[in-house]
């Protein structure tokens, strides 16, 4: 799940200064799943703007779409719209609000700031962390547990000497990895697999952009 | 007989019991504070640990410390973390230390960013340290970690890290055992006030070739005892020790005696030397070795 974060009502009005129509987009695709930015969302970010006093004299009109990270969707969906309008405002990733900026001649701004790959604890509201894209999984060898995302430091063999009563050294609140996948490994009985020295990590692998043959 | 590049090394070897220090290198380029420093220590100390931006405050590199340390006798351990140097940097530094006569390297991950006076700065952690002293046995080796031969190798003396109080010991343990596998060959540890933290890190390593020095920071106040006791991961103070320091009349004396019986102590247990990172007590450090009776 790609997780996102509404940015600042004030931002968005300076993103928009000077815009009279602008057409709010809501993707129905991974930020849509959890009502982060589909079209819930996109309607009440525009009831939003009714209560600002700048945005309250922006013209809105509000769709959603299957998703936006895939161009010849968001071309069908939204070329007849994005004619009426002066820019677009996605309510997608990063990744979305650039499939549509390169779709049309208008300026297509981020309504969000895109955080992490994530996933969500069923009994709590909050997202977590849980995947970098690092391009070479390791996770058959940690428990199942990622350090490269989970470790603050992605160290590779273990725990860092900041570690202070199972929790890590950056939060009080957040496990250190290193102890989840030592716990993880022995009740596995792998504990063996930790006494492997791990190699340094091939960044050459996370050189972006990256592509990948669909 | 094993070759030894520096006197650290030798000292240990000698059996003779070994005494390493800790400069802390000012915020600013004043190089005067670490003359003061090493003046205090050179008498005390075979050689002399240089931080490196400890928990990520901005202060004056490591390199030039251990330079100006070594042009007046004191031989430098110089550190290195990973926080803030990919691989490319960090086996350059070491080729560069090496050149100005370095002869001691302790390799640390470093503390995270977020800790410091810049916690906007980008953490880069490309290596840990077990990766960061396989690097360094890479280039003691004559080569780099492309596995590029070097014209000349750099001759150094690998030192890590050992946190005797953390909790569970066990993944703390099986790194270090990496970090030996990996190359390195003295270890410094992390504050221990508490005898039984040195007796049990004795036995979980008994099995493994290797000189540890535990390491001590004399504690100045009851305040300074409690807040490592809260914050700093790993440490205990025994309870006897918080008393004599509450109970102090002359805190000074105090805290000289407290050392010094520590110091003894590590002696006692078997340890082949001891750590000291003065905390400003650099002036006393001499008393402190002198009343521990350890030489
Ligand atoms: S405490 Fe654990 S999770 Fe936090 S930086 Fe250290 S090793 Fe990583």
């Amino acid at each position: 799940m790609i997780i996102v974060e509404t940015k600042k009502i004030e931002e968005l009005a300076e993103s928009l200064a000077g815009k009279k129509k602008v057409l709010i987009v809501g993707c129905n695709g991974c930020v849509g799943i959890h009502q982060q930015g589909g079209e819930r969302q996109a309607e009440e970010l525009a009831e939003l703007f009714k209560l600002d006093k700048v945005l309250k004299n922006v013209d809105t009109t509000v769709t959603s779409i299957l998703r936006q990270c895939d161009k010849s969707i968001v071309k069908d969906a939204l070329t007849d719209l994005a004619a009426e309008a002066d820019a677009i405002l996605s309510m997608a990733c990063g990744a979305g609000v650039q499939v549509v900026a390169e779709s049309f001649d208008i300026p297509a701004l981020p309504a969000h700031n895109t955080s992490f790959i994530g996933v969500q604890e069923r009994e709590s509201e909050t997202f977590y962390e849980r995947c970098v894209a690092c391009g070479n999984c390791i996770l058959h060898l940690t428990g199942g547990i990622c350090p490269v995302t989970r470790c603050p430091k992605s160290h590779m063999n273990g725990p860092c000497g900041g570690l202070y009563n199972g929790k890590c050294e950056t939060d009080k609140n957040r496990d250190c990895a290193w102890i989840l996948i030592y716990n993880r490994l022995k009740a596995l009985g792998e504990l063996d697999r930790l006494k492997t020295i791990m190699e340094p990590k091939d960044f050459s692998k996370k050189t972006h952009p990256r592509s990948q043959e669909a | 007989m094993a070759k030894y590049y520096s006197k650290l090394m030798e000292s240990v070897a000698s059996k003779e019991f070994t005494i390493s220090g800790e400069i802390d290198p000012p915020k600013g380029s004043n190089r005067k504070v670490i003359e003061h420093q090493t003046e205090l220590l050179k008498p005390h100390c075979v050689a002399a640990n240089v931080t490196d931006n400890p928990l990520g405050i901005v202060i004056m590199n490591t390199l030039a410390p251990c330079v100006i340390m070594q042009e007046m006798g004191l031989e430098a351990i110089y550190q290195a973390t990973c926080r803030d140097r990919n691989r490319i940097a960090l086996q350059s530094d070491v080729l560069g230390a090496a050149a100005l006569g370095m002869k001691n390297i302790l390799a640390l991950s470093g503390d995270h960013t977020v800790m410091g006076d810049h916690p906007q700065a980008k953490p880069v952690f490309d290596l840990d340290s077990v990766q960061l002293t396989a690097a360094i046995r890479g280039l003691v080796n004559g080569h780099d970690m492309a596995g590029k031969e070097l014209d000349v190798a750099p001759q150094m003396h690998i030192g890590v890290a050992l946190s005797p109080g953390l909790e569970p010991i066990e993944p703390e343990i099986i790194k270090f055992e990496k970090k030996i596998e990996a190359g390195a060959e003295f270890a410094q540890t992390q504050c221990v006030y508490d005898t039984k933290v040195l007796e049990r890190i004795l036995d979980l390593t008994s099995h493994l070739d290797i000189p540890i020095l535990p390491g001590i920071a004399p504690l100045k106040s009851v305040g300074m005892a409690k807040f490592m006791a809260k914050n700093v991961p790993g440490v205990t103070i025994p309870d006897e020790m918080l008393k004599e320091l509450v109970e102090s009349k002359d805190i000074k004396e105090t805290t000289i005696n407290i050392t010094a019986q520590l110091i003894a102590d590590i002696k006692d247990l078997g340890f082949p030397g001891v750590h000291i990172m003065p905390v400003g007590m650099d002036a006393e450090v001499g008393e402190m070795i002198k009343r521990s009776g350890v030489r």
